[in-house]
């Protein structure tokens, strides 16, 4: 789920943000100055506290300096993939997982980690970390915020419609009734974008057929994306499309300006389904209904007969780090040093708790406690932790090449122009 | 162009222009960053590539394929032949018309040009998000309005969004090309519109038979711009849909980046950067034989 940053490609900023010097205290110490490890982060969101935490590590490890570039998020993905691929790549190799995560560990392009990470297994939470195993070992840990996908609701138009919060589907089904003859649309949904709609394929297929359906289709199992669970989430969405669950217009709702966040704010939506980035753009674009004491949060609402686990959520467990196999010895050494010694410090964690946003680890509930934005700090770290599966957002689970077409059909299913049989068929076929 | 060809004549006796010395920083320029370049992308076209493994020699496959196995190619081709025409014909006739306009004595003419300039100086993300906030349906120009025909999908109906996407692109490019036709229409001497003022000839007659001749070359310049501009046009397209609703706006160059760099699949994506290059140089070529360019010269003489 890229966050909206086509605007920003298009722009073609690749923003060097800054090349921490290495000089400091001139030559007269050995080694060292050479053989400076490096990485490349994103510029934007959180990112700017990844970096003064490396100029913090760099300010007390004069023998083990780490450069920091800073590169925008679209053009990365693609300036990451041609590094690997010629051997040049920065020392910490930053990914979402998933695919491409796969792809560099069979292509040994990074080191396996296993052990050499200090306590951290034992503090992140065990649906996050798992996302950097391949195989049961470990290639990537988490290195930011963990972003869970929840529904988000405005109270007032559920009292205004006389509706409850749902909990499960049936009670989504009788709401999405009671909204209709109220005029309000019961769902937001930046559809134009069409990765806010894949949220939905994910939690419906998860609650319809549990985790394995879509760990089939990873694992790249022969007709794994004709499945009935995968099948019924289709279905559903159309369903949901056709007959008023989702806002009249959400084709042409677009997340770029959040738009679907928007509607919500402004009691024409009762719900979204977003990522939880989106608790922090509420409270900035739209503090007066943010401050109503109308805006609140839950999970996805559960399936009756789902084979499911309920507790599962969908999302980005976090941005990773990796170690990159053609790096010196040296080099690997300042970034496994890093890794274990230095990951989610203290001052670090304190500076993502402070943004509101939530790092995936089981011991810090009294700093979350603390905070600003506690109630929803405490939710999602409930959500987290409980979690007995979390799914890595698709387009970012499955090969690199995959998560085009995946984006292209899902909108030919939003859009009517494509069937649930039709869209299996062309995803099996790539 | 016309005034270097008028001024080699003047100054070749033996020699014809400058010595070829002082063409050589441009031509190293254009070497490197458009034909060594150029030459990669064709080689590229031969290979497998997905950026992270190394390249592999495949032949003719990717050509194969891309051109008779995947019929989304001749899809993006006539939509591409649509949006390039659809263009042009907006583009041109508006174009002429404004920088005959701004090239006047009106009142208030001065400041109107700079209103027309004005979508020139910002830069196409800005206007992308602009035009997004236009056409959104809840938010944008149909909700403000009160008129009950107005669409509100402009941008998520694919009958719809190719004419949206050429009026966009239109607007950010009519100006360009109205400041060439307003250069174009100062440089007719008035003494050619006294005479005729003098035979009696009313101002469409005068537009018909002075000015759009005297235009001839600025015309073709133009034309040329826009045709091939818009051919390898890209980025309002991409900030605006996406390349979403899939099959209605994806021309040649979307297709391009969507297949290389999100589908990650660098060989068929060079065979359509070729394609593209092939068909550029064949309609601009095309054009100066038409246009006789060859031949042209300055008509500053006659006058």
């Amino acid at each position: 789920m890229r966050k909206a940053t086509r605007m920003a490609a298009a722009g073609l900023g690749v923003t060097s943000l800054m090349a921490i010097s290495a000089c400091g205290g001139g030559g007269d110490n050995g080694g060292g100055g050479d053989a400076d490890a490096n990485a490349w982060i994103l510029t934007g969101g959180g990112w700017p506290a990844i970096e003064e935490d490396f100029n913090r590590w760099n300010e007390s490890n004069e023998d083990a300096q780490i450069d920091v570039e800073g590169i925008e998020n679209d053009s990365y993905k693609g300036q990451i993939r041609t590094a690997v691929g010629s051997g040049e790549a920065p020392t910490l190799i930053m990914s979402w997982t998933g695919g491409a995560l796969l792809e560099y560990a069979e292509q040994d392009a990074v080191v396996d980690l296993t052990g050499e990470t200090g306590d951290l297994e034992e503090r992140v939470f065990d649906s996050v970390w798992q996302n950097g195993q391949v195989e049961d070992s470990t290639y990537a840990v988490p290195l930011n915020d963990v972003q869970p996908v929840v529904m988000y609701y405005n109270q007032e138009v559920f009292d205004e419609a006389g509706v409850e919060i749902p909990e499960t589907w049936e009670d989504v089904e009788a709401a999405i009734e009671t909204f209709n003859e109220n005029d309000v649309a019961p769902f937001s949904l930046a559809g134009g974008s069409v990765w806010p709609a894949l949220m939905w394929l994910q939690y419906l297929t998860d609650r319809h057929g549990g985790e394995e359906v879509f760990q089939a289709v990873v694992e790249g199992e022969e007709g794994a994306w004709d499945n009935e669970s995968i099948l019924f989430a289709l279905e559903t969405m159309q369903d949901l499309g056709e007959n008023g669950g989702f806002i009249d217009s959400y084709n042409s709702v677009t997340a770029d300006q959040n738009e679907d966040a928007q509607l919500l704010a402004d009691g024409q939506a009762a719900m979204l389904l977003q990522g939880s980035w989106v608790y922090a753009t509420i409270n900035n674009d739209f503090p007066e209904f943010a401050d109503s004491g109308n805006f609140g949060f839950t999970s996805f609402p559960t399936l009756e007969d789902g084979a499911g686990d309920p507790s599962n959520i969908v999302g980005n467990p976090a941005n990773f780090w990796s170690v990159s196999a053609d790096a010196s010895e040296e080099e690997q050494q300042i970034a496994m040093d890093y890794i274990s010694e230095n990951l989610y410090n203290e001052e670090t964690v304190d500076a993502m708790l402070e943004a509101g946003s939530l790092p995936p680890l089981n011991d810090i509930e009294e700093e979350i406690a603390a905070t600003e934005d506690a109630d929803f700090l405490e939710f999602s770290s409930q959500l987290v932790g409980d979690a007995n599966n979390f799914q890595l957002s698709w387009d970012q689970a499955v090969a690199p090449e995959v998560a085009q077409p995946l984006t292209d059909n899902l909108s030919g299913i939003l859009r009517g122009e494509m069937t649930p049989q039709e869209f299996v068929d062309a995803m099996n076929a790539l | 162009m016309t005034e270097t060809a008028s001024r080699s004549k003047t100054t070749g006796l033996g020699q014809k222009g400058p010595s070829f010395l002082m063409a050589l920083p441009a031509v190293a320029f254009f070497g490197i960053f458009a034909l060594i370049p150029l030459i990669g992308v064709v080689v590229i076209s031969f290979m497998e590539w997905n950026v992270l493994g190394s390249p592999e020699w495949v032949g003719l496959t990717n050509w194969e394929a891309v051109l008779f196995d995947r019929p989304f190619t001749w899809t993006a081709l006539g939509l591409t032949v649509t949006f390039v025409i659809g263009s042009y014909l907006f583009q041109a006739p508006v174009a002429l018309l404004l920088g005959v306009f701004m090239a006047g004595q009106q009142r208030y003419r001065a400041l109107l040009a700079v209103l027309y300039f004005l979508p020139l100086l910002f830069s196409s993300v800005a206007v992308g998000l602009t035009f997004q906030s236009l056409f959104s349906p809840n938010y944008g120009l149909s909700a403000a309005l009160p008129f009950e025909w107005l669409p509100n999908d402009w941008l998520a109906n694919s009958d719809l969004v190719m004419w949206v996407m050429i009026f966009v692109v239109g607007w950010c490019f009519v100006p360009f090309h109205g400041l060439l036709y307003q250069a174009g229409v100062r440089q007719i001497p008035a003494s050619m519109y006294e005479a005729a003022t003098i035979d009696g000839a009313g101002r469409l007659r005068q537009f018909f038979s002075i000015t759009l001749p005297q235009l001839r070359y600025t015309i073709i310049t133009s034309s040329t711009l826009m045709l091939v501009g818009s051919l390898t046009y890209f980025d309002l397209i991409y900030v605006l849909t996406g390349g979403q609703p899939a099959d209605a706006v994806r021309i040649l160059p979307l297709d391009m980046y969507v297949t290389g760099f999100a589908s990650y699949n660098l060989g068929y994506a060079s065979v359509i950067a070729v394609i593209l290059v092939a068909i550029g140089l064949t309609l601009s070529l095309l054009l100066n034989v038409l246009s006789g360019s060859s031949k042209m010269d300055s008509d500053k003489a006659g006058a």
